[in-house]
């Protein structure tokens, strides 16, 4: 195993408001990590610091061994050609999809590839196909993404992200803005990239799915990383107040068994 | 009782129609220049350069606030002074309208980029695109669509503003329908034949300009999710 992002005292603040205290998270090659937490904990920040959606204010980010940004007068100092590229090594999926609604799905898929990548169109595009139909889709490539449905536009997503062939995906809770029903079809896509080894960082409240597919949970309150291990471990056996209550929060109006 | 006589308009009927030309020609350069130059403009403000947003803003703001024909005049008389050009008719009135609509346009484009969606920036740089490539692939091509009738609108604008291009003697439509009336005698006549044309010329514009709104609402484009 080798390490793919490796995140150390990772800290950010906007304005006055320190949402990151002090983060170190390091994410092995073929791992399925999922952080748990309620909003405002900083998890979903966490992730976007990951690709430079947000610049971090404070500590490091490395891709593979190699620190994104260099060091100037004691601050961190990001090249935009610099994150672009990082960018394209790591794919990231969103609650509410960001898919682009003047273009069909194939070429939602194949837009990443040929305006960044600078793939040749025939190249994108049987690479589209092979991503859709790797999510399922592969006969709504001609749709526009207006006629689909939440689900099926967050495994258009998940394919777009895949078309770059990323090293790492991010997940942030892609399934809040789903109908209940449609949660069931997403999971079950980031199952099989998870069982098919893709490495994967997942902002989630579906705490079935960080127990059935995460190899690591973590807890973040209030800035920091409360608690951290096996998912069998983390959510039956919590060591924390904050971490019990949380559960708690979750199961309330549980169907019995 | 008003005798209406239209012979003498019509036999000079050419001259109208090559101020006619003359017309379009200005406002069709004046588009060709002031579109690209209005989101230039506009992306300028949008900037978070702080230099280059309140440059932007002062040159948006001073010309959509100066009326359009001391802009024209100063351009026309007073430039030459102060820099070493020859200004012709011609030369001042594209200047002045490229500039005086790019100052709107700019804020056509301004509206229409920033109605777009925070998310279709994310989803753009989340697959490595940089900030040209997001504006001309992803943002753009959204707002331009929601952009058109404010720009069908503002065109027309600029149509009917290019008849002061004729007090700096260009040969535009208003122009020549001067000439015409001193010559002939007939001001009635030519005003109306003049204020026909224009609003022929307007109308069809118009006309497309809903028709081309109402497919957009038929094509009905869900933006976001």
């Amino acid at each position: 195993m080798s390490e793919i992002v490796q995140i150390s005292d990772l800290h950010k603040s906007f304005g006055d408001l320190n949402v990151l205290k002090g983060i170190d998270l390091t994410v092995q090659s073929g791992e399925t990590v999922v952080l748990l937490g309620s909003s405002g904990s900083g998890k979903s920040t966490l992730l976007r610091c990951v690709n430079f959606m947000e610049e971090p204010t404070q500590g490091s980010v490395s891709l593979h061994g190699e620190l994104i940004g260099t060091e100037a007068g004691g601050k961190m100092q990001y090249r935009e050609s610099e994150l672009c590229a990082l960018r394209t090594r790591i794919g990231m999926v969103f609650q509410h999809f960001n898919l682009f609604p003047h273009m069909t799905v194939e070429q939602n898929v194949m837009e990443g590839q040929v305006t960044v990548l600078k793939r040749s169109k025939s190249e994108a595009q049987s690479k589209a196909m092979t991503q859709l139909e790797r999510v399922g889709l592969a006969d709504k490539a001609s749709e526009y993404p207006a006629r689909l449905s939440g689900g099926q536009k967050q495994r258009v997503a998940i394919a777009r992200a895949l078309a770059m062939d990323p090293d790492v995906m991010l997940f942030d809770e892609v399934t809040s803005a789903l109908d209940p029903e449609l949660v069931g079809e997403v999971l079950k896509t980031m199952r099989q990239l998870a069982d098919e080894g893709m490495t994967m960082l997942v902002v989630t409240h579906e705490l079935g799915f960080a127990y059935h597919v995460a190899n690591r949970v973590l807890f973040l309150h209030d800035g920091k990383i409360l608690e951290e291990g096996k998912p069998q471990q983390v959510l039956k056996n919590p060591q924390t107040q904050r971490m019990r209550e949380f559960l708690d929060g979750h199961s309330l109006f549980k169907l019995p068994d | 009782m008003v005798e209406w006589n239209f012979l003498a308009v019509f036999s000079d009927f050419d001259l109208l129609m090559i101020g006619l030309s003359n017309t379009l020609k200005v406002t069709a350069l004046a588009l060709l220049f002031g579109v690209p130059l209005g989101l230039v403009f506009a992306v300028m403000r949008l900037s978070t350069t702080r230099p280059l947003s309140m440059a932007a803003a002062f040159i948006i703001e001073f010309f959509r606030t100066t009326p359009p024909l001391v802009q024209l005049f100063w351009f026309f008389f007073a430039l030459p002074i102060l820099i070493d050009v020859r200004m012709t008719p011609f030369i001042a009135a594209i200047v002045t309208f490229s500039i005086q609509s790019s100052a709107f346009f700019a804020e056509i484009f301004r509206g229409g980029i920033q109605s777009i969606d925070k998310g279709q920036w994310e989803g753009a740089k989340a697959i490595g695109m940089n900030y040209r490539q997001s504006l001309q692939r992803v943002i753009l091509p959204q707002a331009v669509k929601r952009m058109i009738p404010a720009f069908m609108e503002r065109s027309i604008e600029l149509l009917k503003t290019t008849t002061l291009v004729s007090t700096v003697a260009y040969a535009d439509l208003m122009f020549q329908a001067n000439d015409l009336a001193q010559k002939t005698f007939r001001p009635l006549e030519v005003y109306t034949v003049v204020a026909v044309m224009y609003f022929l010329l307007i109308f069809v514009f118009s006309q497309l300009s809903i028709a081309v709104e109402r497919r957009l609402a038929q094509s009905g484009e869900s933006t976001v999710r």
